[in-house]
């Protein structure tokens, strides 16, 4: 699939040339800043340059915890951010198309039909007391006219697709009525609903138990290969993307640490700070690890106060490998391998 | 060694009112037992609506089984009264999943670990506070952060706030109910090691409830996996990790997130 292509480096630019032509990525992100105003009028900086491309069919992989700002890089493709945030800086390129300059008409008839985005809290995302089918048929109808009767038979078609086994009775049915599986389901048929190009998915899994993960993260993979889509797929949780992401993204403090295929990120990270997150991880279950009940290797420290405008590396104060450059400037994203790069002062910066 | 905690089949039933004035019985648990030996941590492990926090709930003494033994150190909780139940909770506490709800948004970080003090009526103001803030030292809270608010903390802190708070009483016993699923994994970390510390340091007893297979087997002694209000399985960790019988054990396991990523990991480390 996209892996044939040279990936591009986080700054942008594409890689090394080897992308053919025509092949321009679906999504551009380039050097995007996002700041937060508080009421007290303190001002955060939430994404600070961020850069990345995602071509088509490729599922992106992002990866951040409290504060690298992976939520507003999901509401910020699509101007949805709130009140008190601003984009301050930067582009976002949908088939050439600058979302955040496009105006409001255009930019709704990209919305939900040619990029779809998943919220975290499938419970909190449905409204409560409209039926599920209604909910379905709200989205197909604010793209596309349908009569009542074709609505319907679409909306049991979308309900089918996710694998819900009683489409019908799931249309009927209100939120509450059905499982926290269930209820993804609806929002990722919802996401379908108009064959988006696009799916931008918050942390989708996150209230799910283990074996309900693995189901949508399946269907994920089924209508990705079907539809040809690409996914941006948002979370805290490594373990999750292995597998699914062809490439990912390494999120700290709205920068990018580090970026590349997804199995060399997982089996060989180079940011101190992905080294250190992938090695806190339990795991016991290999049996051939560590002994039960040690301690784990933690990262010392809380997550960045991005309100601190930082002059160096924001992950300086917490890594054990800090040298005297690292709180001096900003390391730039330097390439250790193909398609693989990393913002450190180690590998040169 | 005597038992810290034992069950003897313990069940329990919710009526529901279904539809036209119909009841619905749903057995949330049903022929319960196990034991807990002191300062060991049994894991309980199984999908949402398995029975696992309806089983916390009756331990802690916030649910009474509609029958079964539950026999604490000695005393069946299960025989006493609401008056007696009331000296015996200080020793059995919980920690829940989201601190950022079950902690008093108007409180400040000192208030909420003087507050089971304070409902003890044992303790004068002094001893409440200097207690108060010993316990934020020891899960490490910065004393010039205790007059903050939770809303103030990251969800890390809170967690470790909501744990000074259950430890306030002494407890010998705490149920940490899905106490680390909202946390980064980072944090996860943090916390796991802290748990581990106090356990040594204090001699405490966990109960720690998961879905979380990786590190359930990272925590537990033991580990008891739950399905439709019954233990299906319980045995040594290694056992249950190097030869899952049950079915769903397999497919918990099969199902943690981790397994391949450690794996690759692993490989380079």
């Amino acid at each position: 699939m996209s892996r044939r292509f040279a990936w591009p480096n986080m700054d942008g630019r594409t890689g090394t040339g080897l992308l053919p032509p025509t092949m321009t990525p679906l999504l551009q992100v380039q050097d995007l800043h996002v700041t937060y105003t508080s009421s007290a009028g303190r001002v955060s900086l939430a994404l600070a340059g961020l850069s990345f491309d995602v071509h088509r069919g490729e599922t992106l992989g992002v990866l951040g915890e409290s504060g690298s700002g992976k939520s507003t890089l999901a509401v910020a493709l699509l101007r949805l951010l709130p009140e008190n945030a601003e984009v301050q800086k930067g582009a976002v390129l949908f088939e050439g198309l600058d979302l955040l300059q496009a105006e409001l008409r255009t930019l709704e008839r990209i919305r939900g039909r040619r990029i779809a985005l998943i919220f975290q809290e499938p419970s909190l995302a449905l409204h409560p007391t409209i039926r599920i089918g209604d909910q379905i048929g709200d989205v197909l109808a604010a793209h596309e006219s349908l009569t009542e009767g074709s609505l319907r038979q679409k909306t049991l078609q979308l309900l089918a697709e996710v694998s819900c086994a009683d489409p019908a009775r799931i249309a009927d049915s209100y939120p509450h009525q059905v499982s926290g599986g269930q209820q993804q389901r609806v929002l990722i048929a919802q996401a379908i609903a108009c064959g988006p190009s696009l799916i931008v998915a918050d942390e989708p899994t996150a209230s799910l138990d283990p074996t309900t993960q693995q189901e949508i993260l399946s269907l994920f993979r089924k209508l990705r290969r079907k539809f040809n889509l690409s996914l941006i797929l948002i979370t805290h949780n490594p373990a999750l993307l292995a597998g699914l992401a062809d490439r990912l993204l390494v999120l700290y403090g709205g920068r990018a640490a580090e970026s590349g295929p997804t199995e060399r990120v997982l089996a060989s990270p180079q940011h101190p700070y992905t080294r250190a997150l992938l090695q806190s991880m339990p795991r016991q279950l290999n049996g051939i690890t560590r002994r039960r009940q040690s301690r784990l290797p933690i990262i010392p420290g809380e997550a960045p106060n991005l309100e601190v405008l930082a002059n160096g590396c924001r992950f300086e104060t917490r890594c054990a490998e800090r040298m005297e450059l690292c709180s001096k400037r900003e390391p730039a994203a330097e390439s250790v391998s193909e398609g693989h790069t990393v913002a450190c002062f180690k590998y040169g910066g | 060694m005597e038992q810290l905690l034992i069950t003897e089949n313990l069940e329990k039933r919710y009526e529901n009112a279904g539809v036209l004035g119909t009841k619905r019985e749903v057995w949330a648990l049903q022929g319960v037992s196990f034991s807990i030996g002191p300062r060991s941590t049994l894991a309980l492990v199984g999908e949402s609506g398995s029975g696992k926090s309806t089983l916390a709930f009756c331990i802690a003494c916030l649910e009474r089984p509609t029958s079964g033994r539950i026999v604490f150190d000695g005393n069946e909780i299960t025989a006493l009264n609401e008056k007696q139940l009331r000296d015996m909770r200080p020793q059995i506490q919980l920690v829940f999943q989201d601190p950022a709800r079950s902690l008093n948004p108007r409180f400040s970080a000192l208030e909420i670990v003087c507050e089971p003090l304070l409902v003890q009526g044992r303790f004068t103001k002094q001893e409440r506070e200097k207690r108060a803030r010993a316990l934020l030292a020891q899960v490490g809270i910065p004393q010039e952060t205790a007059l903050r608010r939770p809303y103030e903390f990251s969800g890390g802190q809170r967690q470790r706030l909501a744990i000074a708070r259950a430890l306030a009483l002494e407890p010998k016993l705490l149920i940490l109910d899905e106490a680390l699923s909202a946390l980064d994994c980072s944090v996860q970390a943090q916390i796991a090691n802290l748990l581990l510390e106090l356990q040594s340091l204090l001699g405490l007893t966990y109960l720690f409830i998961t879905h979380d297979f990786a590190m359930a087997a990272h925590l537990a002694d033991e580990i008891a996996v739950m399905e439709c209000g019954r233990i299906v399985e319980l045995s040594a960790t290694e056992r249950v990790l190097r030869a899952p019988e049950q079915e769903i054990t397999r497919r918990l396991i099969a199902a943690t997130p981790g397994l391949s990523a450690a794996k690759l990991v692993q490989e380079a480390v």
